[in-house]
């Protein structure tokens, strides 16, 4: 029923976040388990593509509050991509847009981050 | 339907396990449909219910699985509700202070945004304790 899907792949320097399904306090540590593979191997560039993710509830937004700073911290980020609009209804409400960019392709996000070299 | 008072109940009793997110969310997305509300509304009836849930699970169980959930729907009087019921610790919303985006970014953290969320979401919410420590949520949303 609840299904979740995270898929790891790089572009580039850039690791694209593939997330599928429903996200919420079940499949949350899914999510954080890439993200702590991700600091294991100093990974600091993140655009997570949201093209397929369904759902999202805070336990799931509270994945990306607790590694965005160490990211930039390491002259990188966590961009947000391909957003449906539900999904970012909630982003928005929680007030997210003040502290992270989201893009509508995968494409713009990824230029984001080599225009900064 | 209960025709002859024209009110609609339903409930549902889980465990407090998170797998069971799936289902409750099934469960308040049926109600919320058969009581005519459109696909937005019923979106943000269904996340205010997970986190009111999550929140029980996490906080009241710490997420012990033995826990019961229960789960009441009524529609009445072009009014929703549902009533969320747990017989875990008991917490005082009043303690719990509104989220700081700013803030939880400085510190890595990011607690308390389900509940903002819920009093966003809904029309209605109201923390009681019943007897028997039991403690209970209601989550009101009006259908316009």
């Amino acid at each position: 029923m609840a299904d979740f899907n995270v898929n790891l792949r790089g572009v580039g320097s850039v690791s694209v976040i593939d997330v599928k399904g429903y996200l919420d306090a079940h499949t949350a540590p899914e999510l954080e388990n890439v993200f702590n593979k991700l600091l294991d191997d100093r990974q600091f560039k993140v655009v997570v593509n949201f093209d397929e993710l369904k759902y999202i509830s805070s336990a799931g937004l509270g994945v990306f509050m607790a590694y965005v700073e160490t990211m930039r911290e390491n002259s990188g980020d966590i961009k947000f991509s391909n957003m449906k609009e539900n999904v970012y209804n909630i982003f928005d409400l929680l007030g997210f847009p003040i502290l992270y960019e989201f893009f509508k392709d995968e494409k713009e996000a990824l230029q984001k981050f080599d225009s900064l070299g | 339907m209960n025709s002859s008072k024209n009110i609609y109940e339903k409930e549902l009793l889980v465990k407090s396990t998170t797998d069971n997110l799936a289902l409750i969310r099934e469960f308040t997305r049926n109600s919320a449909a058969d009581c005519g509300f459109s696909d937005e509304t019923i979106g943000k009836i269904i996340l205010a219910v997970d986190e009111a849930c999550t929140n029980i699970i996490k906080h009241a169980y710490k997420y012990s699985p033995e826990g019961n959930i229960f789960l009441a729907v009524k529609f009445e009087e072009r009014k929703f509700f549902i009533s969320i019921t747990d017989e875990g610790k008991h917490f005082d919303p009043a303690n719990v202070p509104e989220p700081d985006l700013v803030q939880y970014y400085k510190q890595k953290r990011a607690g308390g945004l389900g509940m903002f969320l819920i009093k966003k979401l809904m029309d209605e919410v109201n923390y009681s304790t019943l007897s028997g420590n039991k403690n209970q949520v209601v989550l009101v949303k009006y259908l316009s």
